[in-house]
């Protein structure tokens, strides 16, 4: 139990260290995607199932659909895969 | 060494040690084409003056990069002594478990009749500050609105619109699957909200999901016979209005609640827990119609 | 250091993740990934405030029916009240940034922070231009 917290609290921090440096804004909006899930699982073993289903449906959900109807709106996705 | 040669072949290490020393932001490269591109036309006509601002701001910009490095720096290595110096994690004699919550654990259930702890606290000892809350979100669906409504002239180009587009077969046949699955476990974990984990806010972002996604895979003419622009006000409006008249006496009679007139019930049951339960349904009512609002107002400009 | 690594390492964690997001608030010149930065020190401030009230040993708040419940089984609740909430407000500032983002992209023409404050003072200089 206390090494799945240590791999959980280092992915984090590994996910926001490459939402940071990612070029693309796809990938660094996936990458929260990802940051939002763990974090779900993280409140679970600190025994708050209640921030449980909210983060899961609000960080994983609502706010990665606004993050990419953002990048639509702005032309984002395909100029990304195109500087690639 | 070898970015000397070529300044775009930056190993992604060096890049990050580069970026962490404070010598040179990450994205320096593809910026300068950018801004090469954008302003090219402009950039000829004033020359001079612009050679001038552009040196000033490097050097500002250098001074800027070092001193946040280092501010950040300093910051955290303080606020990380702070935590060194903190009582141990875990530890049930730690200053922050006193007896306030002592006191809703052990007379929240025969208080309130909820069995969720969380949902007794924020739907009857402090629900007017989460009537606070709720009107935060209603807020901000107002401000959406008015910053991304899209005036007469633009709903020309809504025709041209990507987002009316490519709907497969598969995204059909998947939510028609899925969307009635999502909301009845909306549904269940507002019911439920009092005597298990979830609540409006979980259940309300849950059924928000189902909605976006039913939007999503069947185009706004099937959902706009239920969900337009005046129903959505109507029932948001309306779910505040009795979120505050059943709540909104506190803020009239001072500290001192008048005792419910809805019998407690025993807790455990579906309808126990007093005014939780109503409570939990008009926020989740307003969070569903908040987050629907926010995609329906990204993608269409409109409800 | 030992501490922070064994005892503290949420809190620890959290003033990390907080650190990041900071840097990157303060360092992204591109709009969307500040205001990642800006989702990313959210959840570190929540990180550490569940934290705080975890106890090691107790149960989630959720009482059984019939049985009185006692302080010494569940963890702190308040902690928890608070970030409830919290999240869902997070949410609304993250949709009205993003909506005050598409509104700039609209009238700028980029995404870039810098761009756009030498876009808004260059298109001042341009009208006093004409004007002389």
């Amino acid at each position: 139990m206390r090494i799945l917290e240590y791999v959980l609290l280092i992915f984090l921090i590994l996910c926001a260290i490459g939402a940071t440096v990612s070029k693309r804004l796809l990938v660094t909006v996936i990458i929260f995607m990802a940051y939002s899930t763990v974090m779900a699982v993280i409140w679970l073993f600190l025994e708050a199932p209640d921030l449980a289903i909210t983060e899961a449906a609000v960080g994983a959900g609502v706010t990665s659909i606004l993050f990419f109807l953002t990048l639509k709106k702005v032309d984002s996705i395909n100029k990304g895969t195109r500087e690639k | 060494m070898d970015y000397k040669s070529d300044p775009n072949k930056i190993g992604k290490w060096e890049r990050f040690f580069k970026w962490v020393n404070g010598e040179d932001s990450i994205d320096s490269v593809w910026e300068k084409e950018m801004r090469s591109k954008i302003t090219g036309k402009r950039k000829k006509r004033r020359k001079t003056i612009e050679d001038t601002i552009e040196r000033i701001n490097s050097y500002s910009k250098k001074i800027y990069i070092i001193l946040s490095v280092f501010i950040t720096v300093v910051y955290i290595g303080i606020l990380l002594y702070t935590v060194y110096e903190l009582p141990e994690h875990g530890n049930p004699l730690n200053p922050a478990n006193n007896e306030v919550s002592q006191r809703y654990i052990e007379h929240g259930v025969e208080e309130t009749g909820a069995l969720n702890i969380v949902s007794a606290m924020i739907l009857d000892y402090r629900a007017f500050d989460t009537f606070g809350e709720t009107v935060v979100l209603f807020t901000a669906v107002i401000c959406v609105a008015i910053l991304l409504r899209r005036t007469d002239e633009d709903k020309t180009d809504l025709e041209q619109d990507s987002f009316k587009s490519d709907r497969g077969d598969i995204l059909k046949f998947a939510a028609r699957l899925v969307f009635p699955i999502v909301v009845l476990y909306g549904i269940y974990v507002i019911i439920n909200g009092h005597i298990s984990p979830g609540g409006g806010f979980a259940g309300g972002t849950i059924i928000g999901a189902g909605l976006i996604l039913y939007s999503a895979a069947f185009g706004d003419e099937k959902i706009k016979s239920i969900l337009n622009y005046k129903s959505i006000t109507v029932t948001t409006v309306s779910c505040l209005l009795i979120y505050f008249f059943s709540k909104g006496y506190s803020f009239f009679t001072g500290g001192n609640h008048i005792e419910s007139v809805i019998p407690k019930g025993t807790p455990g049951n579906i309808l126990s827990g007093g005014l939780i339960l109503p409570l939990n349904i008009c926020v989740g009512i307003v969070v569903a119609c908040t987050m629907y609002g926010f995609y329906s107002y990204f993608t269409k400009g409109d409800i | 250091m030992i501490k922070l690594l064994t005892i503290n390492h949420f809190e620890a964690a959290a003033v990390i993740l907080f650190g990041i997001g900071f840097m990157n608030m303060l360092l992204q010149d591109n709009l969307i990934k500040k205001f990642i930065g800006l989702n990313i020190m959210d959840t570190a401030i929540y990180l550490y405030l569940v934290s705080y009230g975890y106890i090691e040993g107790h149960m989630a708040p959720i009482a059984e029916a019939g049985k009185a419940a006692l302080a010494e089984e569940f963890i702190n609740p308040v902690p928890s009240g608070l970030v409830l909430t919290g999240i869902v407000v997070s949410v609304s500032v993250t949709a009205f940034s993003l909506a005050l983002i598409q509104r700039l992209y609209k009238k700028y023409g980029t995404l870039s922070f810098d761009e756009v404050l030498r876009k808004l003072r260059s298109g001042e200089a341009n009208t006093y231009d004409s004007d002389s």
